[in-house]
């Protein structure tokens, strides 16, 4: 049998209940977030389902399968969580989650996000510019980019070892791509705070760049003066590479680009440069060969 | 005799079934369309295997009438396999012929899918008691052999599609090369008497 979604009671829900009872500060626990600020950067596109979003996940250390992130991930607890955030920075800092939620004022962005593997998705994330945070730690001279670092526990992420790709998952970002305002440090989305599947409580979101850029789940930013490793391009460097720009005419080495499923839709609908955020970035890139740098 | 080619006829069907009865229920994923490649062309691997496996589970277990289901199984091999390329090219790409010609062309994986797919065609053509007796038994077994290329190079197609868990396409590989070296020994002995 299937119960529909609607009549179980959210696990955020009874969680927060719980640790209420509890006496603990659970107000920021899988809770509803409420006033999220509108931006302009927001989409008028038709937002995909909750359901499909939250079911249909690339989160390897839980499964390589769409759904089982989902199922693995339900259990997974983000609380207490710290981000460090440290390297090339004047002032160096651990923050909690309720010091991420509280830093600045969470906005509601509805962006467009396109996976390598040729489907995209509509979602209202919330959260604020990744600026804030690199900002608030004053980066040094020498910081050129920004290393991130999911967490990885492989008692509690025991499909992990068959994903074929090394963990912690570790992504990287140009200065100038982490300052850009569209890159959101992401605590929400659908008005309520991350699903564990959906990378909790607080995930990169890099709307112009395949989704496998925006690293779920972060433990760790970290400001320094070489390109950092990342995941996918250690795991496949022929086919992933580091700036991983939404590109319909650099294909990847297996498929074409030039076109997208959006979760929900029948037909493909042709995929946009950038992913359809080129007037914001493509500046960013003047003068690069993005077949070089794919 | 009927009645168990009847069963197995219907127990070929049931994956199809299953399809269906998840398609019905909106159970095939945010992604119906890559569920339903994925699961033909996994169903379509699935029959290959069996195909292959008849011959080497006749001879070691003794089972001779198993022989009498090949068939049947081999043209299921070919109707998953027909589901799945018809998937591709209708519900994936509906039918943009241009972007299908560039697709086999360019990529090793759709190239070994498509290669699959067309020799089991004559395959399936000539699977009738009819075309046995017109080519002669033993060109009708030199032509089917074909079935070894199609299981190879569905393994290909399959390992070059997933991004990083092999798991599935290696032990899909394992069983294609334990029953083809099964083979291996017979067919080096038809070549030394042909020759």
């Amino acid at each position: 049998m299937r119960i529909p979604r609607s009549e179980i009671t959210p696990k955020w829900l009874y969680m927060s209940r719980r640790e209420l009872l509890a006496g603990l500060p659970a107000a920021f626990l899988g809770s509803k977030l409420p006033n999220l600020a509108k931006s302009r950067f927001s989409t008028a596109e038709k937002i995909t389902s909750y359901n499909d979003v939250t079911h249909y996940n690339n989160f390897y250390e839980f499964g390589a399968g769409k759904e089982q992130p989902a199922e693995l991930a339900k259990n997974f607890q983000t609380h207490p969580w710290t981000v460090s955030v440290e390297g090339a920075v004047a002032r160096p800092r651990k923050y909690s989650i309720e010091d991420i939620l509280s830093l600045a004022p969470i906005e509601e962005r509805i962006y467009r996000h396109r996976c390598v593997e040729g489907w995209s998705i509509v979602v209202p994330w919330a959260g604020y510019s990744l600026s804030t945070v690199l900002k608030a730690a004053e980066p040094t001279s020498k910081a050129k980019f920004v290393a991130f670092e999911s967490y990885f526990n492989p008692s509690r992420m025991p499909e992990a070892k068959y994903a074929g790709i090394p963990f912690p998952y570790v992504e990287g970002l140009r200065l100038d791509e982490a300052m850009h305002p569209l890159a959101l440090l992401c605590v929400g989305m659908y008005g309520e705070t991350l699903p564990p599947q959906d990378g909790a409580p607080v995930r990169l979101v890099v709307p112009w760049k395949y989704g496998f850029k925006s690293i779920k789940s972060i433990v760790k930013i970290r400001l320094v003066e070489k390109q950092p490793p990342t995941t996918w391009n250690m795991a496949n460097p022929r086919e992933y590479g580091f700036y991983s720009n939404v590109n319909p005419n650099v294909d990847h080495p297996r498929w074409s680009q030039a076109k997208e499923r959006r979760l929900g839709e029948f037909f493909k609908r042709d995929t946009l440069m950038f992913n359809g955020y080129g007037s914001e970035v493509a500046g960013m890139y003047a003068g690069m060969d993005l077949r070089k740098y794919f | 005799m009927r009645a168990r080619k009847a069963a197995l006829f219907l127990l070929c069907l049931a994956p199809l079934g299953w399809l269906a009865w998840r398609a019905w229920r909106q159970e095939l994923t945010a992604n119906p369309i890559e569920y339903i490649t994925h699961f033909t062309g996994d169903w379509t691997q699935r029959f290959v295997i069996a195909t292959l496996a008849v011959t080497p589970l006749r001879k070691r277990l003794g089972l001779a009438g198993l022989i009498r289901y090949r068939r049947t199984i081999g043209l299921f091999a070919f109707f998953y396999g027909s589901l799945h390329f018809l998937t591709y090219i209708w519900l994936d790409n509906f039918f943009d012929i241009h972007e299908i010609v560039k697709d086999v062309a360019k990529r090793p994986f759709i190239t070994a899918g498509f290669t699959a797919f067309v020799l089991m065609v004559p395959l399936a053509v000539t699977s009738t008691a009819g075309w046995i007796r017109r080519l002669g038994g033993r060109r009708w077994e030199r032509l089917h052999r074909l079935i070894y290329v199609t299981a190879i190079a569905a393994v290909a197609h399959y390992y070059w599609l997933v991004k990083s868990d092999i798991r599935l396409p290696v032990f899909y590989g394992t069983l294609v090369a334990l029953l083809l070296a099964y083979r291996l020994p017979r067919l080096i002995q038809t070549q030394k008497v042909l020759k």
